[in-house]
């Protein structure tokens, strides 16, 4: 819970970067002298952080024989599609990839119903105990995972969830963060809008599909992309729920408890399942970067 | 009626675990259901426990390595990043880049990458003449392997924030400086670092309540070993409760979980004491 709502503060965060830099633009033009050795620096760096990335896909596409003979090999010197089909073959890598869609899917859209519906509600609607209300949940944030796993699974067990993808689905979803996006967004729309529906005959309900709905999309998309991302890499919860049965392993279940175990000295098996398990979000990263910050900075301006 | 599901889904499964984790606590609770109340039974274990203590100094140590500086490479490559740079987009996009891939692949990648025998860092060290070092049957290396890749995966956390709060420094703040004949360093030391106060402050807090709680990049990388020179306390928390082959010892695993909520709330009272003060301050 805390790496996702870590990841989710960072990636507004990062926008927010991004999107300034964008209005701002170039800012001052004196230290143009070191432009080379700080260029030099960008790249040397960038080069160290890519590389374990390149790693890991050099280590997919090469040969047992190449990645365990002495010496450095850069490069796949045998290319080699083995590290794919062979786990594949021998274990059911597609079912996990079904598992972890279904559960990052039906995840992400029960979150992102809840919080939507309760960040408008902190922001636009007036009742009795708000402010408290607003302090629980916002204490539940810090609840370390690890703190409340021995109940949870007592209580998945309790209300007949395990055993079933459900089982990580609901408790995954009992997720504050969004809240506070929501709301900080929904207090930007202006209550005339609202009151305008009102006066209309609209009640809460038809306000909110009618008028809010059409004006959050861009909020939609990137508490869609966070909680998605989150759930696709999802692993303290699910490792406990979903042990019991290999049936239900999602992508980082069976890498951790399947094949750790039996490719201990094969790992160009492992790092072929991890490129596959990383591919999607690292594709919804590069894909909808943008988007985010057109999306983010459209609604700063609203 | 717009806040229902929301606070079903709290109440149902964060609330109510966290109220029955102390129940458990005082419980001695088996992996076939039988239990009995054994009063403060698992605490009294819990404090005469050694590996219990070792994890807490591995998550102290760990904590003390990665946050910072994480913190202080971050800084660097924020202001590197800031300036006029053909590219820094890109730049820091790949060094974002690492933070959308799983704990998991991050954590088997650093399994190979600092595999003893046939590992790239080995390899490297190896090809410029130094011996293998012992990243998986050392202690002291092994966490020092966790540290490094933690250190990767995070850098781009910080340099986000601090990216962010560089753009909130105004320039005419920095020209004046200038004017008053400031070189570079103290241009950074005395003005801008001071007005990132809350772009650190929001860093310590997050980045400690991360390393605090890491558990996902550790636990595919080493699995808490060798023996349990990598294990930290939520990771302790995990093995004492479950195991490959499900439930282990689960009251004695929640008093662990509350002892990690006891220490999770110190720290927020800490940080909600800083932070009202500072506000005082400003």
């Amino acid at each position: 819970m805390s790496l996702t709502s870590a990841f989710e503060v960072s990636s507004i965060e990062a926008t927010k970067s991004m999107e300034v830099t964008a209005v701002t633009g170039p800012r001052r033009k004196s230290h143009g002298k070191f432009l080379g050795l700080r260029l030099a620096a960008a790249i040397t760096i960038s080069l160290v952080m890519f590389f374990p990335l390149y790693w890991m896909i050099t280590t997919a596409f090469s040969t047992r024989a190449d990645l365990y003979a002495p010496g450095l090999h850069l490069w796949p010197e045998h290319f080699t599609l083995s590290n794919f089909i062979d786990p594949i073959v021998r274990f059911p890598v597609w079912k996990w990839f079904q598992n972890s869609l279904a559960i990052a899917t039906l995840t992400t859209i029960i979150t992102v119903i809840c919080n939507l519906l309760a960040g408008y509600a902190f922001a636009k609607l007036k009742f009795r105990g708000k402010n408290p209300l607003f302090l629980v949940l916002l204490s539940t944030m810090m609840i370390p995972a690890q703190a409340i796993m021995v109940p949870q699974f007592k209580l998945a067990i309790a209300l007949g969830l395990y055993g079933n993808i459900w089982s990580v689905i609901l408790p995954e979803s009992a997720v504050i963060f969004g809240v506070f996006l929501a709301r900080q967004f929904f207090i930007a729309i202006p209550d005339e809008l609202l009151e305008a529906a009102r006066v209309d005959g609209a009640g809460h309900l038809r306000t909110f599909v009618s008028v809010v709905l059409p004006l959050c999309k861009p909020l939609l998309a990137v508490l869609t992309l966070l909680t998605f991302m989150g759930e696709w890499n999802a692993f303290g919860w699910p490792l406990v729920a979903l042990s019991g049965d290999p049936a239900l392993f999602t992508l980082p279940i069976g890498i951790v408890g399947d094949l750790q175990g039996q490719y201990t000295s094969n790992y160009g098996r492992i790092m072929a399942i991890s490129l596959l398990m990383t591919l999607p979000v690292v594709i919804l990263f590069i894909t909808f970067q943008k988007y985010f910050v057109e999306g983010l900075a459209r609604s700063g301006i609203k | 009626m717009f806040l229902l599901p929301n606070i079903v889904m709290i109440a149902v499964f964060t609330l109510l675990p966290l109220i029955f984790a102390f129940v458990i606590s005082f419980q001695n609770l088996d992996s076939l259901g039988g239990w009995s109340w054994v009063g403060f039974g698992n605490y009294v274990k819990l404090v005469t426990d050694p590996v219990f203590w070792q994890s807490m100094t591995n998550t102290g140590i760990f904590t003390l390595f990665t946050v910072p500086v994480g913190m202080i490479l971050g800084l660097g490559i924020a202001v590197l990043l800031n300036g006029v740079l053909p590219g820094r987009t890109l730049f820091r996009s790949i060094i974002f880049l690492p933070l959308v891939v799983s704990g998991v692949a991050t954590g088997v990648l650093g399994a190979w990458m600092f595999d003893q025998s046939n590992g790239f860092i080995n390899r490297i060290l190896g090809s410029v003449g130094i011996a293998p070092t012992a990243w998986q049957s050392d202690g002291f290396w092994a966490m020092a392997s966790i540290i490094l890749v933690t250190l990767w995966q995070r850098v781009g956390f910080d340099m986000l924030i601090y990216l962010a709060g560089l753009q909130g420094v105004d320039p005419s703040v920095q020209e004046a400086a200038t004017v008053d004949g400031a070189t570079g360093w103290q241009r950074f030391r005395l003005v801008t670092f001071p007005l990132l106060g809350p772009s650190t402050f929001f860093l310590l807090i997050m980045n400690m309540i991360y390393s605090f709680q890491v558990f996902d990049t550790v636990w595919a990388m080493t699995r808490g070993g060798p023996g349990f020179s990598t294990t930290t306390v939520v990771s302790y928390a995990y093995r004492t409760s479950f195991d490959e082959h499900g439930p282990q010892l689960l009251g004695y695993g929640a008093a662990v979980g509350v002892a990690i909520y006891l220490i999770s709330l110190a720290i927020t009272a800490i940080q909600w004491r800083f932070s009202s003060s500072r506000d005082q301050t400003d």
